[in-house]
């Protein structure tokens, strides 16, 4: 699992590359943490992840919940047709703002 | 004040190789995460020893055996934690040690690795109808799930039991046939797609065959002739009592069918629909003394199976063996698992196959007061469920209107669906019978204190006919079931109509339709809770096959070009279910008292034949007409009259209070469809009802 960041001017943009699960979910959660804790918008870019387990949505739900108690919003980009339709499926994707492009995404979180 | 980061308890005191370990908790039974790792935790009396065996996800060779520690056995629990474990990638097991003398009833082999009766998710049969490797040394393995769905504020809807209009379907037959158009058929994903045909059908209570853990392989053969696989389709036959059917689920290979199913639970609640499983605890999968050892048979088979004196197993359910349902132990897990169902998936009651056997004791015995049923009953958990008994089993035991209910259950009246049957083909002698069958069947439940809503009314279920095959055959035709046509009942109580099977006589399919209306409108008008079966709607066929349990075929598949194809039954039927929400006079929890106790001048419930005030109970009659007055409630008058006479009659009407007038709400014989509310006046005081038909008046 690898994370890329940058900024879009307020908005933290993260690429996030490889599989989420069991294993990389503690990872990600430590590296995105400062992140969610310094900007109030952030987009994750899940365009390059290959596979979204259980505990990966998880761990998505919890940098949600993370980013919504201290008001902060974040947006999914780049959801492939199978994570679009796992999250949707789960349950899951009722708790996220998901936009079809990163224009998109700006946008609704300007 | 701060608080603390860590507690004692995550820090291993035991090792065993590289696994760090801690004496655990005996309860909860089975795999629980705690703070840095997972509890396990399992019951044997008889075991002389225990091991937990851990698999790497679908690996074929375990990647730990990890004894339990003597130290960490209380009483006849083992329990320990294993810290540090990839909660998703890993499947585990059991061996237990212990004696094999199948006459003292200890059938133990450490040979074998044993799936958790509380296993939460189960792997192994992952996608529906993937042919499973038979030499696989752990067939059904134990997983381990989230418990930390987001129910936001979903609650189960508890509805009032005589509000209910149920809907009984199998998960895959919903969605499963092509023409549902939707991109994951046959799953749970599917049916959420499917809510608004249930909704817009207007009944609020789904009731789902098998969505337990089982295996569609079971018993699993060719047959002969076709050449067709036939499974264990329905899957009336249980692997694990916790954990949702992960052929069910379009994420099932994700292992996420728990959250699926859950998700699934909640957007029916969010269209006002209850749900209700059909739970098999009378068997399990594991059959008799040549079945596959699973899990209980090696656990503890004397614990969890009625034996006979030489050890060999009761067979009241007609497959192989029963669970030993009101031993303490066993009475545990039942009540664990439907807790679990409704604590954990909001589940909103339950139907109990064969349930008669949960009121046996351990040599079969029925028992005056079955602690089992009575514990259920009681239940804090369970308190505001629904708890529905088929109220016979296998072994002869047939106990509608008998079955111990402590104020709770109710039952799926079979005498209900025998009946009307008679009647509607148009057997002499039904009036009397029909009568009861009417009101709630108080012959059957009065006399325990029971109402109305006691009596889970049908006429089609699952097992036998479709309500289209009712009136299209006369005998099964079973013959696609490989068995030369000998399964399935031969009471069917069914009419063709003139000729078996398909026909294109129009006269005959006017007749089929006329029927399936008349039944459609004597369910509705019925005092209890009227169940409809998937399809029943659209004039589902299986082709004369009164026993489908079998085929993953257009058998049981849900055809949903029959919703074009018989539009206007269907909108019959939206429109009759709408009728009885419209009238609470017909969703009355007491009975009705055939007296005028309110003094308006009518008695709630009297009886008219074709000349009003008279009916006709003699032994020869077909016909049948009530009207219904509710002073309290301020609902309208309802007539309904019933002729299964194959002229028309005319029906004299009552008198009406003054100022009141009749007007048609349904009429059977003809093809207009009157909405809820704009039902065309009468003017005259009598009404032609049609050969075999049906009508419903409103008086206001």
């Amino acid at each position: 699992m690898n994370i890329a960041l940058r900024t879009e001017g307020a908005i933290a943009v993260a690429l996030l590359t490889g599989a989420i699960d069991g294993k990389s979910a503690p990872q990600v959660q430590i590296e995105l943490s400062p992140t969610i804790e310094s900007f109030e918008k952030i987009i994750l870019d899940l365009s390059e992840v290959s596979y979204l387990s259980s505990a990966g949505l998880r761990l998505l739900l919890l940098l949600h919940r993370q980013a919504t108690a201290k008001e902060g919003k974040i947006t999914l980009i780049g959801l492939s047709e199978e994570i679009a339709d796992t999250m949707s499926m789960t349950g899951f994707s009722n708790f996220f703002d998901i936009a079809d492009s990163l224009e998109a995404g700006l946008k609704a979180l300007n | 004040m701060e608080r603390l980061e860590k507690r004692i308890d995550v820090y291993p005191t035991h090792r065993h190789d590289t696994f760090k370990l801690r004496p655990g908790k005996p309860f909860p039974f089975g795999a629980t995460m705690v703070p840095g790792g997972v509890n396990f935790s399992i019951y044997s009396s008889y075991a002389t020893s225990c091991t937990l065996v851990l698999f790497e996800k679908e690996s074929n060779e375990p990647m730990a055996e990890i004894p339990f520690n003597e130290s960490f056995r209380v009483g006849n629990v083992w329990s320990m934690v294993v810290f540090d474990l990839d909660c998703e990638d890993i499947e585990y097991g059991y061996r237990m040690e212990g004696p094999f003398s199948p006459e003292t009833g200890h059938r133990f082999d450490a040979s074998k690795i044993l799936l958790d009766p509380y296993a939460k998710a189960i792997g192994g049969r992952d996608t529906w109808g993937q042919t499973p490797d038979w030499q696989n040394v752990f067939p059904y393995r134990g997983r381990l799930v989230f418990e930390d769905f987001d129910w936001e504020d979903d609650h189960p809807l508890e509805l009032p039991m005589e509000e209910l209009v149920i809907y009984e379907a199998h998960v895959r037959s919903l969605t499963k046939h092509p023409s549902s158009g939707l991109k994951h058929p046959g799953t749970f994903a599917a049916l959420k797609e499917k809510i608004s045909h249930l909704k817009e059908l207007g009944i609020n209570c789904l009731e789902l065959m098998p969505v337990y853990e089982f295996d569609e392989f079971e018993n699993s053969r060719r047959n002969d002739e076709t050449g067709e696989l036939l499974f264990n389709y329905w899957g009336y036959s249980t692997v694990g009592f916790f954990a949702p059917k992960s052929g069910f689920a379009a994420t099932g290979r994700l292992g996420m069918q728990v959250d699926e199913f859950k998700s699934l639970v909640k957007e029916l609640h969010k269209s006002g629909i209850e749900v209700i499983l059909d739970v098999v605890f009378n068997h399990t999968a594991e059959g008799n003394e040549r079945g596959p050892t699973l899990s209980f048979r090696g656990i503890d088979n004397k614990t969890y199976y009625m034996l006979t004196p030489e050890g060999y197993y009761f067979n009241f359910s007609g497959c192989g063996n029963t669970l030993n349902c009101n031993n303490p132990v066993v009475r545990n897990l039942v009540l664990d698992c439907l807790r679990y169902w409704v604590a954990e998936y909001h589940i909103d009651g339950f139907r109990f196959d064969l349930a008669a056997i949960l009121g046996r004791d351990s040599q079969g015995a029925p028992l005056a007061n079955p602690p089992l049923l009575e514990t259920l009953a009681y239940d804090p958990v369970l308190g505001r469920c629904k708890l529905i008994a088929e109220a016979w089993d296998a072994g002869g035991l047939y106990q509608v209107g008998s079955f111990p209910a402590y104020g709770r259950w109710a039952e799926w009246n079979g005498k209900y669906r025998d009946d009307v049957r008679k009647f509607l083909k148009g057997e002499p002698g039904m009036v009397g019978a029909l009568s009861q069958r009417i009101q709630g069947s108080p012959d059957l439940y009065a006399w325990n204190d029971r109402g109305a809503a006691a009596s889970i009314n049908f006429i089609t279920c699952h097992d036998g006919f479709t309500l289209f095959d009712l009136f299209a055959y006369n005998e099964k035709h079973n013959e696609a079931n490989g068995e030369k046509n000998q399964d399935g009942g031969n009471d069917n109580d069914s009419w063709n109509c003139g000729v078996e099977g398909p026909t294109n006589d129009p006269e005959i399919k006017a007749l089929r339709l006329r029927q399936i209306k008349n039944a459609w409108t004597i369910l509705m008008l019925s005092q209890g809770i009227p169940m409809v079966l998937m399809g029943d709607e659209m004039g589902r066929t299986q082709d004369g096959n009164n026993n489908n349990y079998c085929h993953d075929s257009e058998l049981n598949w849900l055809d949903w070009g029959l919703l074009e194809e018989n539009s206007e039954l269907f909108h019959f039927c939206k429109n009759l279910v709408a009728f009885r929400k419209a009238h609470p006079v017909l969703r009355r929890s007491g009975h009705l008292s055939n007296q005028d106790l309110s003094g308006c001048g009518y008695a709630d419930i009297t009886w008219h034949g074709t000349r009003a005030w008279q009916a006709d109970w003699s032994d020869s009659s077909r016909v049948l007409a009530f009207m219904l007055c509710d002073h309290h409630s301020g609902d309208d008058f309802l007539y309904v009259a019933f002729n299964s006479h194959w002229d028309a009659l005319d029906f004299e009407l009552p008198q009406l209070p003054e100022g009141k007038k009749w007007h048609v709400a349904v009429n059977t014989g003809v093809e207009e469809v009157h909405e809820v509310g704009r039902e065309k006046e009468l003017s005259q005081g009598n009404f032609l009802v049609g050969p075999r038909s049906s009508i419903v008046l409103v008086g206001r």
